[in-house]
C-alpha cells in the first residue's frame, strides 16, 4: 500500500477498497519493521493513530471529510500536539505532554488523518543534518552512512523509506528544502506567514515557516491546502483569501520564464548536483519554458546575516525555557539563579547554547548595530534582489544544496562549514519567499534536489511547475531498495 | 576575530548559560569561528538601507482589549517541575 500515491489512496478509501484502518496499519507495521534503524520517529502513536483511523473510516462512511481524510500523517516534533510528547528533538521538553495542538495538527485532526507520531529532528530546528537531535542521529534511507538533512531530517526520511505518506516540516534557513533534497522527495516552503506558527515551537520567528514533506508537488499541494490559511493566533500570519494549490497544477508551463542565477552554479558546486540541475532545467526548456539569466549579487550577504538575526530571535525565544513553567529543572537548585542557569545549562544541547549564546553577544550593548541592524539591511539587499530578479523571470532554480548528503559525523564538529552549506536555502528565508525541493537525479547514489524559488504568494504556480516536471521525470516515484 | 576569555563570561551570564571549565577552550574557539563569519557583513556599504525586520514589511495586527484566552491554568500548572495553590513554585528569593 506505501507504494500508492496519495491520491490512488483516496480514491481506493473512497471506494471502500481500502479502510484507513488498514493503511494506518500498514504503516505502524512499517515503521516496527524499520524505524529501529532510521530513527526517524521520535515518538510513535500507534493508538491515537488506529482511534483516528477508526473515526476516519466513519466520516468516509458517511460521505463527510475531504480527499485527505483518512491518509496517516506524521508531523515533525516541532508542532504540539495534544496530550502527545512534544520534544522539539531536546532533553528540555522531554517531559513536554502538549497541553494543545498546533495550528497545523489541528486543521489535520479535523480532517480525520491519522497521527503516526512525530519526527526526529535537530535540538529546536537547529541545523542541517538531524544529528543535534537529543533522540541520536536520524539516517538517509538512500544510504544509512549518509544524514538524511535537517532540522527536518526525520519527515524526510519517513516519507522516503516509505514510513509515512505525508508529513509536516518547518523551514528556518532550508529545514523542509535541504532533507528534501537529500532524501530524493518533494516539500515546499510557503511564503512567510501563508502557513500558521500557532503551537510550531520558536526557533527564529521571523524566519520560521511550516510547510509539507512528501512524494510528489501533488501531494505538497493537497497537503499545503489542510496546512495553509489565517490564523489570528498568529500574529504575523498573512491576512489574505486562502490560495487554491490544486486546480493549477494541470497547466501547461509554456511561456513560463525561467531565472537561472550565474551565482549558483559558482565554485563549489558538485560535478553531480550541477548536471542533474542543469538537466532539469533542460526538462522544462523542453516543456515549453524560456530560460532567462539572472543576479543575485548579494547571495554571499546572507549566511553572515542569517547567523546574525536568527541566533538573536533565538536567545530572546528561547529565554522562556527556565526550569519554572515547563519543560526540564536542574535537580535542587540553591537559588533562582542557579535554578535558571542549571536548567538551561543541563537542558539544552551544545549547538542550541552556542547559537543562544552568539544570539545574546550579537544583541548585546556595544554590538547591536554592528552586527544586529548591520544584519537586517543586508537582509533587504538579500530581499531586493531577488524581487529585481522576479521583474525577469517567473521562478527562479538552481540547486537546494552545493552536493548531496554528506556523512554522518563529517560536519557535525564544524559549525560554520555545516552553515556554508546553505548558502542556497537561506537567502529565500531573508526574503521570505515560497520555495521547493524537487527530486531532480542522483549524483553518487544519493538524491539531488531542484530548488525552485518564486515570488510572495506564488506557491501555486511552484506546484504546477514542480508537477508538470513530474509528469516527464519519475525521479519523485523511486524509493531506496531496502524499503520497497 | 577571537573573543578573550572574559567576553566569554559576559555572555555566559547574559545567556543564563554556565560554561563548563573543560569546554571553554573550545566553546570560545567555535564563537569565534562565527564571529569570522559576522566579519564579511562588515565590507559591504549599507549606507542609506533601512534595516528589514518583516519580510512582507507588515506590521503587528491590533485588536480589540478583549479576553481571548479561557482560563487552562490548573491544566498548564499540571506541566510544571514545581506548582502548589495555583503558583508555580521557586527557590525562595526574598528572606
Amino acid at each position: 500500500m506505501h507504494t500508492l500515491s496519495v491520491k490512488e489512496m483516496s480514491e481506493k478509501l473512497r471506494n471502500k477498497e481500502i479502510t484507513s484502518v488498514a493503511l494506518t496499519q500498514h504503516y505502524l507495521d512499517r515503521i516496527d519493521q524499520y524505524d529501529g534503524d532510521l530513527n526517524a520517529y521520535v515518538t510513535v502513536t500507534p493508538e491515537l493513530a488506529m482511534e483516528m483511523a477508526k473515526q476516519a473510516d466513519d466520516m468516509i462512511a458517511e460521505g463527510k471529510g475531504g480527499l485527505l481524510t483518512g491518509i496517516p500523517v506524521a508531523h515533525k516534533d516541532i508542532f504540539c500536539t495534544l496530550d502527545v510528547k512534544t520534544t522539539c528533538g531536546s532533553k528540555m521538553l522531554d517531559n513536554f505532554i502538549a497541553p494543545y495542538d498546533a495550528k497545523v495538527v489541528e486543521e489535520s485532526r479535523k480532517l480525520g488523518m491519522p497521527i503516526l507520531g512525530k519526527t526526529n529532528m535537530d535540538e529546536f530546528a537547529m541545523g542541517s543534518s538531524s544529528e543535534s537531535s537529543y533522540y541520536g542521529a536520524t539516517k538517509n534511507p538512500w544510504d544509512l552512512k549518509a544524514v538524511p538533512g535537517g532540522s527536518s531530517g526525520g519527515s524526510a526520511a519517513v516519507i522516503a523509506a516509505g514510513l509515512a505518506p505525508l508529513a509536516t516540516g518547518s523551514d528556518t534557513g532550508g529545514s523542509i528544502r535541504q532533507p528534501a533534497s537529500f532524501c530524493g522527495i518533494t516539500g515546499i516552503k510557503p511564503t512567510y506567514g501563508a502557513v500558521s506558527r500557532y503551537g510550531m515551537i520558536a526557533y527564529a520567528s521571523s524566519f520560521d515557516q511550516g510547510g509539507p514533506m512528501t512524494r510528489s508537488a501533488e501531494e505538497s499541494a493537497w497537503m499545503l491546502d489542510v496546512m495553509a490559511g489565517f490564523d489570528e493566533r498568529d500574529s504575523t500570519s498573512l491576512e489574505q483569501p486562502k490560495q487554491d494549490y490544486v486546480s493549477t497544477l494541470n497547466n501547461d508551463i509554456k511561456g513560463l520564464k525561467v531565472g537561472v542565477p550565474a551565482e549558483y552554479f559558482e565554485a563549489g558546486l558538485d560535478e553531480g548536483v550541477e548536471s542533474n540541475i542543469r538537466a532539469a532545467i533542460a526538462e522544462l526548456e523542453k516543456l515549453g519554458a524560456e530560460i532567462v539569466e539572472v543576479s543575485l549579487p548579494n547571495k554571499e550577504l546572507a549566511v553572515p546575516a542569517y547567523y546574525v538575526l536568527a541566533p538573536a530571535e533565538a536567545s530572546s525565544n528561547l529565554s522562556r525555557f527556565d526550569g519554572v513553567r515547563y519543560g526540564y529543572r536542574c535537580e535542587n537548585p540553591t537559588d533562582l539563579n542557579d535554578l535558571y542557569t542549571r536548567s538551561r545549562s543541563e537542558g539544552f544541547g551544545a549547538e542550541v547554547k552556542r547559537r543562544i549564546m552568539v544570539g545574546a553577544y550579537a544583541l548585546s550593548a556595544g554590538y547591536y548595530d554592528a552586527y544586529y541592524l548591520k544584519a537586517q539591511k543586508l537582509r533587504r539587499m538579500v530581499r531586493d534582489d531577488f524581487v529585481k530578479a522576479f521583474e525577469q523571470c517567473d521562478v527562479i532554480v538552481g540547486p537546494v544544496a552545493p552536493t548531496p548528503a554528506f556523512n554522518i559525523g563529517e560536519k557535525s564538529d564544524d559549525p560554520v562549514s555545516m552553515y556554508l552549506a546553505d548558502l542556497y536555502t537561506i537567502p529565500v528565508n531573508l526574503a521570505g519567499m515560497p520555495a521547493m525541493s524537487v527530486p531532480a537525479g542522483f549524483s553518487n547514489g544519493r538524491p539531488v534536489g531542484l530548488h525552485l524559488v518564486g515570488p510572495y504568494h506564488s506557491e501555486a504556480k511552484l506546484l504546477n511547475v514542480a508537477h508538470q516536471y513530474q509528469q516527464v521525470t519519475n525521479w519523485h516515484q523511486q524509493m531506496p531498495e531496502s524499503y520497497q | 576575530m577571537s573573543l578573550e576569555k572574559s567576553e566569554v563570561d559576559t555572555i555566559s551570564r547574559l545567556a543564563a548559560i554556565s560554561v563548563d571549565a573543560t569546554e571553554v577552550d573550545q566553546l570560545t574557539a567555535k564563537i569565534s569561528n562565527v564571529l569570522d563569519l559576522f566579519q564579511r557583513m562588515e565590507a559591504v556599504d549599507t549606507t542609506n538601507v533601512e534595516p528589514m525586520s518583516h519580510p512582507l514589511d507588515q506590521v503587528q495586527r491590533l485588536r480589540e482589549d478583549v479576553v481571548t484566552e479561557t482560563d487552562h491554568h490548573k491544566q498548564y500548572q499540571k506541566l510544571a517541575p514545581a506548582a502548589e495553590k495555583g503558583m508555580y513554585l521557586v527557590p525562595q528569593v526574598i528572606d
